[in-house]
């Protein structure tokens, strides 16, 4: 079945229809240049609000690994890409991707020209669009309703409706083989065990150290790589009042990532400016860290076509290292306006020297644009989960 | 960290002949550095033995030395130029080494030169199979259970405690010399044996099999302070088993998930930190196929041809931005070149698929196995990118030039299920068209992925090949099935034979419906920010971004394509001059190429940069939109050249020497007629089509006779043939290819092999020199060690050469180079071939005598003339220098090739020797192909009747050289009767000690072996030569080279060599 992607300046790519059985959808659309890790990308609550292009051409070669999943749906409105795998390939494998879209009613188009949307939104900046299987679909009709279209407030939609824990992982055993050198037991796997995931961690620092985790569209690695490290999570619904999290009295709160403009989460900002206002150390990441900047008195405004993908350098300030890091943020705060009596900056990015981290003067508080979590992505900034630990512990 | 300002002059050790496993790549990364050090305002000293190449050219270095790769040479370099730093990290494997040598020696530090760039502790750690494993152990990375042994008895015993089957690698080796998979005792012995003869440090290291893994590569780099990128990763298709370098391979990985790729990929980056490797390096990976068990397989600190093949996939300058690190430059403030916007320290993201696929040379060497293995065979590779994986691997088909363009290229269809099965059992470079031909049968994916390995996900590509070849086949050719079919790549020709239809009625149906290629840009960012470097690839299904530019003049420069056997990187050399020849003349430059080895498909090079196969639809699809104002074939060898039809068809004016001259210079009834009217002799010799013409011409003339195909590179298919037998036989042969022009038979005439490459500018003509060959004809003048100047003939020979050289250059009306072969006999000169080209010679005969062949060529084409160029037409005076040209091969990589030398070339790469005296420069010249004799002072000689004369000569020469001189039977008789001391020793058929017994006793310096004419039948003439060369001991097939050789020992003195700067001649 054909299916069109209309965009807000008028301009329409016709492709294959894929996904979801429905007539058509509005969003924002944004590309993403990562080339593995499709799954991770559907699955990032941050992208609540908007229809994703993948720019690698081939996608769903190794279907959908379920386990990889960072959340419990996709979130888009829409997924753009240039061929969809009629196959897939790999061992952990449950499904298709086509499957998977169609089961959590994604609608998507297929067999485009992902390299020129790509180009159309880097030169004219992020815009809206309409993805339609209507044949006899009527541009004048559209296009106003494109340009009506705003993503609203999203934090709401993809929070967790009530708080939950997670228990850290009290022996290192129970985060599987270090690297790569797990034995591996074909009889096991026939049975249906999956061998752990090799992790990345040699030492569980965090052993014992109680974390509230405030949910604002949260990708399930923040949570589980503060687990493999030995916390306690409490993850809270992104409404919680601040006196509730003070009163849990935790050694140490983190703000995750989630989608929209910050500056719509008004009351949110009001309660992490309460969270400010304790000795409590924060660790803040994406959204979290656009949301503790508003708290602060600093300015957010929104980028050309932000960075999606997961090749971005970034230079930690405090040593001159660059770490390549993964990426999905549409706004990002303003460093001209920033109070060095509040924070200073500690991440900038290498390419278009935008702020990617925050030092808060005086405060346990740092926070970062990127997503040391990775998933998808590199791990190389893994290592700030740890600083965030070393945090607590000091302040103990 | 800004540039180190202690670094001033820096001495780059290049990588030496072309030889299987080390190619044009380092000549690439070579360039590619030298000009990146340059830039920096570094002094760069280069020392590389091959004068092939670009990198040893005067514009790319301030000092250029073309002598041996030694350890006592390089010395004496640094004695005399007083480098601040070396940089070895450039030149390959044997730069590394020698590089290592020099350090361990303490030779640098008592000459206060640094190492630069990774340091020698690195290198050891990374190279040495032990000290690799514990640093991998300390860090918990897996490697595959395995052992460093130095004996056959610690291997085997090893492997009882391991199991069968096992993999042997040869420390510090090229292109995994010597290495294999053993499955049982006797092979274990076999292999462990010759892998720790070849091994420069005595050692092998044996190893679990993991055969049959996924092979995942990482392309990393690391600067000073610790920033570390991964560039590039990449699958191979073929599982662990195959070497990566005879793999076909997709760039990015295709079958991983984020959580195998970014597992890996934290990996590479932990083992390149824990290295402290700073610059390139390359980390080889098996993973598991069902689970995340994965094995470190080996390291590479230093640049290779996978980041060749890498930067070329990305638009990521490698050699450049490790030249840029060894300086002390971090990654993030070094410029990405592509963008003008980003750093170095960027992860290039692809938009598309890129497909490598090896040039292997079994076209070459018919009696060698197919069989690919852990020893690499590839002498090149071609590279495609494309929207899709499917595209991308036809377009990769077509590029390779083995007439192949689909799946159906080989023809398995004969077989049935079961054969098939067994088929697809071995491994060899003729495995996907068997897949293919069993996805046509209907055997499924999962039978198919049990024998091979190879990921279903692959397996669905070519089904869906295989698809649409049946749908061409069967369905009417509507639009929308020709789109699609486009979309996969296939050319008009392999649509118009599946369809049934004309190829020109595709074509047309194409253009009708604008069904045209696009082209879309490398740019290392997928588009996310703007690029302004115009790198190039074609689709089917997009946009055109090319931007169409009118400048003044605009020249189309054709490549040369995947070095092979008798088309290597001179080529390039040319092609690239050209281009910057045509630049500097204000042409706006384009070049097209599929070669990811190589200079010319660097992006700065040309203006424009076209990474496609040379096939006359996909060149087509360029020229319809850059309408270039001409084209220049002369350069880029028999592939440009055979585009040459095809191009005046699309309305390209072929500038230069005209098609129909190209074409009289190979039909040999329009040759004959020029000849003729010029009065030039050649030997006398008939057309013809069959096996019975060829028979009555060669009995007309007499045997011995020449056969050979017309429009050939390297002599391919020709044979000295002696009797009507051989000519039937060889008929067969050559008659295997459909050919479309006649076969020829000329007389065999017996004399002294002249060689000359000049310049025509329609009137005149300049002869930088005339060069002799060593060997007399019969050997292919590639193989031949070429001396210039000419030093045996008369001065009425060169005056007849240059007055033939004359006649012919004007009746063909060259303009731009010519190369033209003579054999004189007496004083009589025969013609034996024009090539109305530029020809492997030129950057040797450039280099030498100082005279910028090519770029006066380029003027001239023009319009320049010879003397407003400033040279006086006509022979130059020689230069004071003996320059020989001494050719290599890679025997020892291709099991059960035949060594002897014959019409068809086998080098697959060169050395240069030059000196004062022929003496100094012969010994030079073989010192710089590795032959560094005496030894042990062992020798055997082996030859036929007809040589015996003339084996007693060298016998004796060899004798009072103090060696102790082995012969079988016959020849010994012969030597004893002359006054020859020649042990007798039994042929291999006796009983022991045989001949081969004295081979593997490893004593023996050296072999003369000359086979019975034409083919050689014995299987042991055959079987000697093949022991010699795998065990490294030196064999010579023609007594010429035997006799230089004895030469180059009796002149050998102990006073060091003479150096020569090339850039001073």
């Amino acid at each position: 079945m054909k299916a069109f992607l209309i965009l807000e300046d008028g301009t329409v790519f016709e492709g294959t229809h894929i996904g979801a059985h429905k007539k058509e959808v509005i969003s924002e659309i944004v590309f993403n240049t990562s080339m593995a890790g499709y799954l991770e990308v559907l699955t990032d609550p941050s992208y609540a609000g908007q229809a994703v292009c993948m720019t690698y051409p081939l996608i769903g070669n190794y279907g959908i690994c379920t386990d990889d999943m960072e959340s419990k749906k996709p979130w888009p409105d829409g997924f753009i890409v240039r061929e969809l795998s009629r196959n897939f390939s790999n061992f952990r494998a449950d499904f298709s991707i086509q499957q998977f879209l169609e089961q959590n009613n994604v609608l998507g188009i297929a067999g485009i020209d992902t390299r020129a949307l790509t180009k159309i939104l880097r030169e004219k900046g992020t815009m809206n669009g309409m993805i339609t299987t209507d044949e006899q679909y009527k541009k004048d009709e559209i296009l106003p309703r494109l340009k009506a279209y705003t993503t609203g407030k999203v934090v709401e939609k993809v929070t967790c409706k009530e708080k939950y824990e997670i228990q850290g992982v009290r022996d290192l055993s129970e985060n599987g083989a270090l690297s790569g050198s797990a034995k591996f037991v074909p009889e096991d796997y026939k049975a249906g065990k999956r061998e752990k995931k090799p992790s990345l961690v040699k030492k569980l620092n965090g052993a014992g150290k109680k974390v509230a985790l405030l949910d604002f569209g949260m990708k399930d690695n923040i949570a589980y790589s503060l687990k493999i490290r030995g916390c306690d999570v409490t993850v809270y619904p992104a409404t919680t009042p601040a006196t509730e999290i003070i009163a849990a009295n935790p050694n140490g709160i983190m703000l995750s990532n989630g989608p929209g403009d910050p500056k719509e989460c008004t009351s949110i900002i009001a309660e992490i400016k309460k969270l400010y206002d304790t000795n409590i150390p924060i660790f803040a990441i994406c959204l979290g860290h656009q949301l503790m900047a508003l708290a602060t008195g600093a300015d957010t405004y929104k980028m050309k076509y932000g960075h999606r993908g997961g090749n971005h350098p970034v230079k930690d300030l405090a040593t001159g290292r660059v770490y390549i890091s993964s990426q999905n943020h549409g706004y990002v705060v303003d460093m001209d306006k920033l109070d060095s009596k509040v924070a200073t900056p500690a991440f900038v990015n290498v390419n278009d020297g935008t702020n990617e981290g925050l030092s808060y003067t005086g405060k346990n508080i740092f926070t970062v644009q990127f997503h040391p979590e990775a998933c998808c992505g590199p791990q190389d900034s893994g290592y700030l989960f740890d600083r965030f630990i070393d945090m607590m512990e000091v302040t103990r | 960290m800004p540039k180190n300002p202690n670094v001033k002059k820096v001495m780059v050790i290049g990588s030496g002949p072309i030889i299987i496993g080390q190619a044009a790549e380092f000549d690439y990364a070579g360039t590619q550095a030298c000009r990146s050090l340059k830039e920096e305002g570094i002094e760069v000293v280069l020392v590389n033995s091959n004068p092939a190449t670009i990198m040893t050219d005067r514009d790319i270095a301030d000092k250029v030395y073309i002598e041996p790769l030694t350890i006592k040479v390089l010395e004496q370099i640094i004695e005399k130029e007083k480098p601040d730093s070396i940089l070895p990290t450039l030149g390959g494997q044997a730069g590394l080494n020698l590089g290592m040598e020099l350090e361990e020696s303490g030779f640098l530090a008592s000459h206060h030169v640094k190492l630069l760039g990774t340091t020698a502790a690195t290198i050891r750690k990374a190279e040495d199979r032990q000290a690799f494993k514990d640093t991998m152990e300390k860090i918990g990375e897996p490697c595959a259970a395995s052992l460093v042994v130095e004996n056959v008895e610690d291997g085997v015993a090893f492997t009882k405690t391991i199991g069968y089957p096992v993999v042997l690698r040869p420390a510090y080796t090229l292109g995994g010399s010597g290495g294999g998979i053993a499955h049982n005792q006797l092979e274990l012995e076999e292999i462990l044996e010759n892998g720790l003869r070849l091994s420069r440090v005595g050692q092998v290291l044996v190893e679990r099999c993991i055969a049959g893994w996924k092979e995942i590569e990482y392309e990393v780099m690391r600067d000073s302070v610790g920033n570390c990128i991964t560039v590039c990763n990449m699958e191979n298709i073929d599982p662990v088993g195959v070497h990566t370098g005879d793999s076909i391979v997709v760039a990015p990985s295709q079958t991983l998930s984020d959580k195998e790729y970014q597992m890996l990929r934290t990996s590479a980056l932990n083992i390149i930190s824990e290295l402290n490797i700073t610059g390139g390096c390359n980390v080889q990976f098996a993973l598991h196929p069902t689970s995340f068990e994965y094995c470190v397989i080996e390291v590479n600190p230093r640049v290779s041809r996978s980041s060749a093949l890498a930067s070329k996939a990305t638009g990521y300058p490698i050699a450049k931005v490790a030249a840029k690190i060894a300086l002390g430059y971090t990654l993030d403030e070094i410029k990405n070149a592509i963008t003008g916007k980003t750093y170095a320290s960027f992860e290039p993201t692809l938009d598309y698929c890129v497909v490598k696929m090896p040039r292997l040379p079994f076209d070459k060497f018919i009696t060698a196995k197919r069989t690919l293995t852990t020893q690499m065979k590839a002498t090149g590779e071609v590279m495609s990118i494309c929207t899709n994986f499917e595209g991308a691997l036809m377009k990769a088909i077509r590029s390779l030039e083995q007439h192949v363009d689909c799946l159906r290229s080989y023809d398995f269809s004969e077989l049935d299920k079961e054969a098939l099965l067994r088929r697809m059992q071995r491994v060899d470079d003729q495995r996907i068209y068997v897949i293919a031909e069993a996805l046509r049968k209907g055997i499924d994916y999962d039978t198919i992925y049990d024998i091979t390995r190879i990921d279903r996900w692959f397996i669905d590509k070519i089904a869906v090949l295989v698809e649409m070849e049946h749908a061409l086949e069967t369905k009417p050719l509507t639009l929308e099935l020709l789109k699609e079919a486009k979309r996969l790549e296939f050319p008009d020709s392999v649509i118009a034979r599946l369809a049934g239809m004309e190829e020109s009625k595709v074509k047309q149906m194409r253009y009708t419906n604008h069904v045209t290629a696009s082209f879309k840009m490398v740019d290392t960012c997928a588009a996310e920010f703007e690029a302004s470097t115009p790198y190039y690839y074609s689709c089917y299904d997009g946009v055109n971004e090319a931007v169409e530019t009118n400048p003044p003049k605009k020249v189309l420069v054709l490549g040369s394509g995947p070095i092979r056997i008798g088309q290597g990187v001179e080529f390039d050399y040319c092609s690239v001059h050209a281009t910057w020849a045509f630049a500097k003349a204000g042409y706006e430059t384009i070049i097209v190429n599929n070669n990811p080895e190589t200079v010319s498909t660097d992006f700065d090079i040309a203006d424009k940069l076209y990474f496609e196969p040379l096939t006359p639809e996909d060149v087509e699809n360029i020229v319809n939109i850059e309408k270039p104002d001409g084209a220049v074939v002369q350069f880029g060898g028999q592939t440009a050249i055979k585009l040459t039809e095809s191009l005046m068809k699309m309305g390209v004016p072929i500038l230069g020497t005209k098609a129909e001259d190209v074409d009289a210079a190979e039909d040999r009834e329009l040759f004959d007629k020029i000849l003729e009217d010029t009065q030039i002799p050649r030997a006398a010799g008939g057309t013809v089509y069959t096996a019975e013409e060829a028979k009555a011409v060669a009995n007309r003339l007499g045997y011995p006779v020449l056969v050979r195909p017309s429009y050939v590179l390297g002599g391919q298919g020709m044979q000295i043939a002696i009797s009507d037998k051989e000519i039937e036989e060889f008929m067969e042969i050559i008659n295997r290819i459909a050919q479309d022009h006649p076969i020829l038979v000329d007389k065999y005439l017996q004399g002294k092999e002249l060689e000359v490459d000049a310049v025509c500018d329609g009137t005149d003509i300049l002869i930088p020199g005339i060069m002799e060959h060593i060997e007399r004809t019969g050997v292919h003048s590639g193989d031949s060690i070429s001396v210039y100047p000419a030093h045996t003939i008369t001065t009425k020979v060169k005056e007849t050469i240059t007055e033939y050289t004359r006649r012919l250059a004007k009746a063909l009306h060259v303009k731009g180079l010519i190369n033209i072969q003579f054999i004189a006999v007496g004083e009589e000169v025969f013609v034996i071939e024009v090539n109305p080209r530029s020809s492997r010679t030129v950057p040797y005969i450039s280099k030498v005598t100082g005279i910028p062949i090519v770029d006066l060529a380029t003027e001239v084409i023009i319009g320049k003339t010879i003397r407003e160029l400033g040279y006086e037409p006509g022979l130059q005076k020689e230069a004071a220098y003996v320059a020989i040209k001494m050719p290599v091969f890679s025997f020892e990589k291709i099991r059960g090739a035949e060594i002897s030398l014959g019409p068809e070339m086998k080098s697959t790469g060169e050395c240069l020797g030059i000196a004062k005296t022929f003496n100094e420069a012969l010994y030079k010249a073989f010192l710089g192909a590795g032959i560094d004799l005496p030894r042990h002072k062992r020798m055997i000689i082996t030859v036929k009747d007809a040589d015996k004369g003339e084996a007693i000569e060298i016998g004796k020469r060899f004798e009072k050289l103090g060696y102790t001189i082995y012969a079988t039977r016959s020849t010994a008789k012969a030597l004893n009767d002359a006054g020859v001391k020649a042990k007798k020793v039994n042929k291999i058929q006796q009983e022991s000690p045989t001949v081969m017994d004295l081979i593997l006793g490893h004593k023996i310096d050296l072999v003369i072996d000359t086979p019975t004419q034409g083919r050689d039948k014995s299987r042991d003439g055959f079987l000697i030569r093949r022991t010699s060369i795998e065990t490294g001991v030196n064999c010579i097939t023609a007594l010429d080279t035997a006799k230089a050789l004895a030469t180059s020992l009796e002149n050998k003195n102990e006073n060091p060599l003479t150096l020569v700067n090339i850039t001073e001649l």
